[in-house]
């Protein structure tokens, strides 16, 4: 195994740029990896061994001939599904668009190619970003590379899984209600939602429209700042983006200091339904930034309680909306039905055909949150109460800085556990949504391992809107004391996987 | 409690386009109506004049400029369309008019 | 299709108030599509102005056409609207394979111009208030092909074909009030509400406003109610009205149509219904139903749109001349009689008679063509005139042939025939055909000198006096030249000859 591979991706980043390893040379250790280990992790939906190589090897060209290139040339990325790719298939998990390849690249897909990044793959990810576990996705589930029965969490399991157990030193993820943070949390690594429309959704296969955000994934937070800084800015393509910079993320992750900063502890999220590990971890990082100056500060979020209720409606009826455009007419899957074949039937065949189960169960109660007589019960509600979270973080950020929760109430489930029962998977989400529904940035960082199964926890920061780069200063100042008091990353304590 | 019935769930399945069988939709009602009653306690939540957010940051007025950009060519646009005839895409006939 | 019963129309009026509510689309003439910067183009080859937002890609965004706004705050002004100080974008949600999305990108309850009215003339010269309810902005959808069966018709199809070139394109829907007392011109008032709004918009050079090119569509609803009775009756919308001759004979169909019906104690169906040019009747379309629930909500991937008032008051600044305030200033400017000018609205030639003259004929002459030999040619033809194939231009030309004396008015009529059928302008018509009046007077003579030698006795009475006797040889001589003869000529020669 080559040692490449367990790197950081910042400090691959300064291995290419000083010449002392090639792009080759590093995208070859991480193919070589999957070949490895992914037919046990299965993180990956789609490899593009070739194409990565020549991106690879057309930056050591450039580089040898003395051309001005992006600091991340030649690193290679891991793509979520889910973004689109003209050179190679897009499913979102899903069999409707099944060896789909798209006509357009993503806006973050054209920002890593024009910076020289090669694309590794795709990764696999919960039908449509749709779970918390990538248990659905239709191409079989992820493995968490910290213990194979387990889940690597969702809907981004795929990336989390690919960046923990070293088949890609970065990966993009998407996060509608933590589909970054928790699989961060539960495979050890770093997983950062932007502030909303601080990264382009053109070319995000639609989960969400409102909640929605791409965003980075990798083992050490100022590799997540190199990402941002790159992908981050406004695109005309997307008019929710936002017009303004936010400034280098890079900069605030080496800042790191935390003197004097208010940690807001966020009272309804650190009590009942969360396991005696994630809590105790939590408060000894919380006891950590206070020993290096922070002060703690407990907050009430009490709207928090109606998150989750809110969340499943808005999701649902965005989606079945979003989705209503896989119709077998322009791309993607087509099913011919039973009997006369009218278009409305090849239309419902192919969606019933192509949907898998949670995606239908989504639809249709988005279908009915929007429907006439219900709109304002479930959707109009369900809007209000955004407005109601967001007051209540406005009111915690005038105490606090920065707020702060454990990522997840528990540790990786297994996997099978929860899937027949919808409601308590939804309930993995209880402390990511409220950022998705009130569009401010969070952070997950490893934050130890849970006494009870010696799995990975995470640790949970949120900023106000625009001030992602708190994130990275609060996130790296706490992963460096992580560190100096494990003496090592945390995600140097995973098992090594069985190598084929 | 909730409102959701077979036929209300067959109704909801046909404005999605979604066929659906019997079975499924008395398996989708019952794991439905566990969804509905906990979600629809949002209502609760709302009493009083709270108004609606269905953008997380606000933000008005984002224009694209009126001038033409590149489009795809015919064969582009039809690449992924399971079925194509005269640069058109093909579909069944439509059989619900006139 | 069933044959209706229709009451007899004086009848129908003499038992119910007739109601009409008019929904005219607009297309724009924007260069690009409402959301996306492909061409906003008529007749091209099929799916070559299209992209991954306007044939709805997974992952792609609409981005808002900033003139498409200016346009529709424009058309929403010359209406006496007011401009909605926030507009905002809503879902449309249905299957039609038109609709690349499935659901259509419209305005729903914020509307960007409402609570207008326009000053509409009838052809008896009386003049009726319509209120206006909104003006809203939204997409077209793209174009379908019915193969196969019945030809172009959907019901038989085999199957259907897709261009979505239209797709996108920007629609202002301009909806009214209902409109009440119009009586037994109710169909004229529809006629005349739509001629007026395709004024503006042509006016306000938003909309290159053909209706046969669908340019301007209008929706027709029309419901029937006793002469004193308070609740509205149920309504028919009729769609597919695409001419202005159409409109009128589409509103008097519906309320024979219906009369029939409440008369004999039956019910209306609320439904839509289709408009037959053909056959001159109206066909049951869908009836309306639960499948009518839109579930319209607000456009999460676009944001409201706040016009300024600094831009409102710069558009109003622009707005060209009312049109009642242009027809009173053309009047005065061609010297038009009330009862002239009148019939040249209501033939819907204003456009055609201002392009004529401007091309350099004389305001009469332009007016006699048109409303004329123009008219008559078209209604034979069932079409308005300004659908015939000739240009204003080129009628302007036929007019200097005739004034310059050139051709005669038979000639001229027998050019035209020839311009319709495509041979060329008139002018190159008359050069192809030599149909020139013969000005070679040697020509002239030698026929006049036959016909003297027939009817010696002429010149003895013409210097007689009795002059009107060379009337008898005219006539024989414009016989012998097969009428391309100038007679004032002639009868110069011959009263030349008599007094030699
Ligand atoms: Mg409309
Ligand atoms: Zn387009």
């Amino acid at each position: 195994m080559s040692e490449l591979i367990r790197k950081n991706a910042s400090e691959l980043v300064d291995l290419l740029s000083s010449g002392e390893v090639s792009s080759v040379e590093v995208t070859q250790a991480h193919i070589d990896r999957t070949a490895a280990v992914d037919s046990a992790v299965h993180s990956y939906l789609h490899v593009s061994p070739e194409s990565a190589l020549a991106t690879a090897a057309e930056i050591d060209r450039k580089r040898a001939a003395g051309e001005k290139l992006h600091p991340l040339a030649g690193l290679p990325i891991a793509v979520k599904d889910n973004l689109t790719t003209t050179d190679a298939p897009t499913t979102a998990g899903s069999k409707i668009l099944e060896g789909w390849i798209p006509q357009y690249d993503a806006t973050v897909v054209r920002k890593i190619r024009e910076a020289g990044m090669p694309i590794l793959g795709k990764t696999n990810l919960d039908e449509f970003a749709m779970g918390s576990s990538t248990e659905f996705s239709a191409y079989g589930p992820s493995k968490n590379p910290w213990d194979l029965t387990r889940i690597p969490g969702g809907s981004g399991g795929g990336s989390s899984s690919a960046v923990a157990s070293f088949q890609a030193p970065i990966a993009f993820g998407s996060d509608t209600g933590g589909s970054i943070r928790f699989p961060a949390a539960v495979t050890g690594t770093v997983g950062i939602k932007p502030t909303y429309g601080a990264v382009s959704r053109y070319g995000l296969i639609a989960l969400a429209s409102s909640l929605d955000q791409v965003g980075p994934v990798s083992r050490n937070v100022l590799d997540a700042a190199l990402l941002q800084d790159l992908i981050g800015g406004h695109d005309p393509h997307d008019s929710t983006s936002l017009p303004e910079s936010l400034g280098s993320m890079v900069e605030a992750a080496k800042r790191q200091d935390v003197k004097g900063l208010r940690v807001g502890v966020i009272k309804e999220l650190n009590g009942e339904g969360f396991q005696a590990g994630v809590k105790a971890r939590f408060n000894e990082s919380l006891r950590l930034l206070e020993a290096a100056g922070a002060e703690i500060v407990e907050v009430s979020c009490p709207s928090f309680e109606y998150a989750i209720a809110a969340y499943y409606l808005i999701l649902p009826a965005e989606a079945s909306s979003n989705l209503a455009k896989f119709d077998s007419v322009r791309f993607g899957l087509r099913k011919a039905p039973d009997g006369n074949p009218t278009i409305e039937r090849v239309m419902a065949a192919t969606r019933e055909a192509g949907f898998g189960p949670e995606v239908k169960r989504r639809i249709i109660l988005g279908t009915y949150a929007l429907s006439s007589g219900y709109y304002d019960a479930y959707y109009g509600s369900a809007q209000k109460v955004r407005t109601l979270i967001q007051r209540d973080f406005a009111a915690a950020f005038a105490k606090a800085d920065v707020l702060a929760s454990p990522t997840a109430p528990t540790t990786a489930f297994k996997l099978g556990e929860k899937l027949e029962d919808p409601l308590a998977m939804y309930l993995n989400d209880i402390a990511t949504i409220p950022a998705n529904l009130a569009g401010i940035p969070g952070i997950s960082i490893p934050n130890g391992l849970a006494d009870e199964d010696g799995l990975p926890v995470g640790i949970q920061l949120l900023a106000p809107a625009r001030e992602d780069s708190r994130l990275y200063q609060v996130g790296a100042a706490l992963e460096t004391m992580h560190e100096e008091q494990w003496g090592k990353r945390m995600i140097d304590f995973a098992p090594e996987l069985e190598v084929r | 409690m909730s409102e959701l019935t077979p036929d209300l769930v067959r109704h909801l399945a046909g404005l999605a386009r979604i066929l659906v069988t019997d079975e499924e939709v008395n398996r989708l009602t019952e794991q439905l109506s566990l969804i509905v009653d906990s979600v629809a306690t949002v209502n609760a939540a709302v009493a009083g004049d709270v108004p609606a957010t269905s953008h997380p940051i606000p933000m008005a007025n984002v224009f694209r400029e009126d001038v033409v950009e590149p489009s795809l060519t015919q064969a582009e646009a039809l690449s992924g369309a399971p079925e194509s005839a005269e640069g058109r895409f093909k579909v069944a006939a439509i059989l619900d008019e006139e | 299709m069933a044959k209706d019963e229709l009451m007899n129309y004086e009848k129908a009026l003499e038992q119910f108030e007739v109601v009409i509510g008019l929904e005219v689309h607009v297309e724009l003439n924007t260069k690009t599509k409402m959301f996306c910067g492909c061409r906003n183009e008529f007749g091209d080859e099929p799916n070559t102005n299209v992209c991954p937002i306007c044939i709805a890609l997974p992952g792609s965004l609409p981005a808002v056409n900033r003139r498409a706004v200016e346009s529709s705050i424009s058309i929403g002004l010359a209406l006496g609207c007011e401009i909605a100080p926030t507009g905002r974008f809503a879902r449309k949600n249905y299957f039609y394979p038109d609709l690349a999305k499935n659901f259509q990108t419209s305005q729903y309850d914020e509307p960007i111009a409402y609570e207008g009215q326009l000053e509409v003339e009838v052809p008896s010269g009386k003049t009726f208030t319509v209120l206006i309810e909104r003006a809203h902005m939204e997409e077209d959808a793209g174009k379908l092909t019915h193969v196969g069966g019945n030809t172009g018709r959907i019901q038989g199809a085999e199957y259907s074909l897709v261009d979505y070139n239209r797709a996108g394109v920007p629609l202002v829907e301009i909806v009214t009030k209902p409109v009440y007392g119009a009586g037994a011109e109710a169909p004229e008032l529809a006629a005349a509400y739509v001629r007026s709004i395709r004024e503006i918009v042509k006016a306000l050079g938003v909309s290159d406003a053909r209706m046969e090119r669908g340019n301007v569509r209008c929706d027709a609803n029309v419901s029937l109610r006793l002469h004193g009775a308070e609740k509205l009756g149920t309504r028919t919308e009729t769609k597919n009205v695409n001419s202005l001759r159409s409109i009128e004979r589409a509103v008097r169909y519906e309320i024979q149509r219906q009369a029939a019906i409440l008369a004999k104690g039956g019910t209306i169906t609320q439904e839509t219904r289709h408009w037959h040019e053909d056959k001159g009747a109206t066909s049951s379309g869908r009836p309306k139903s639960d499948a009518d629930d839109y579930r319209y909500f607000p456009e999460p991937d676009l944001v409201p749109v706040q016009p300024s008032k600094e831009l409102i008051e710069s558009l109003r600044a622009a707005l060209p001349e009312q049109p009642s305030v242009r027809r009173k200033r053309l009047q005065g400017e061609w010297g038009f009689s009330d009862l002239e000018f009148r019939d040249v609205v209501n033939a819907d030639l204003l456009d055609q008679i201002v392009e004529t003259v401007a091309a350099g004929a004389k305001p009469q002459s332009a007016r006699k063509w048109w409303t004329g030999e123009l008219a008559r040619i078209a209604n034979a033809e069932e079409k308005d005139a300004a659908e015939l194939a000739i240009t204003p231009a080129e009628v302007a030309e036929l007019a200097t042939l005739v004034e310059s004396g050139k051709i005669n008015d038979r000639l001229a009529r027998e050019v035209l025939g020839y311009v319709l059928a495509g041979e060329g302008s008139p002018s190159s018509v008359v050069a192809a055909r030599g149909l020139e009046v013969v000005s070679d007077d040697s020509a002239l003579l030698a026929a006049i000198d036959e016909a003297l030698a027939k009817q010696p006795d002429v010149l003895e009475k013409i210097r007689e006096g009795k002059v009107q006797a060379a009337g008898a040889v005219i006539g024989a001589v414009m016989q012998a030249m097969k009428g391309s003869a100038d007679a004032g000529r002639v009868r110069e020669l011959i009263l030349e000859r008599a007094a030699q």
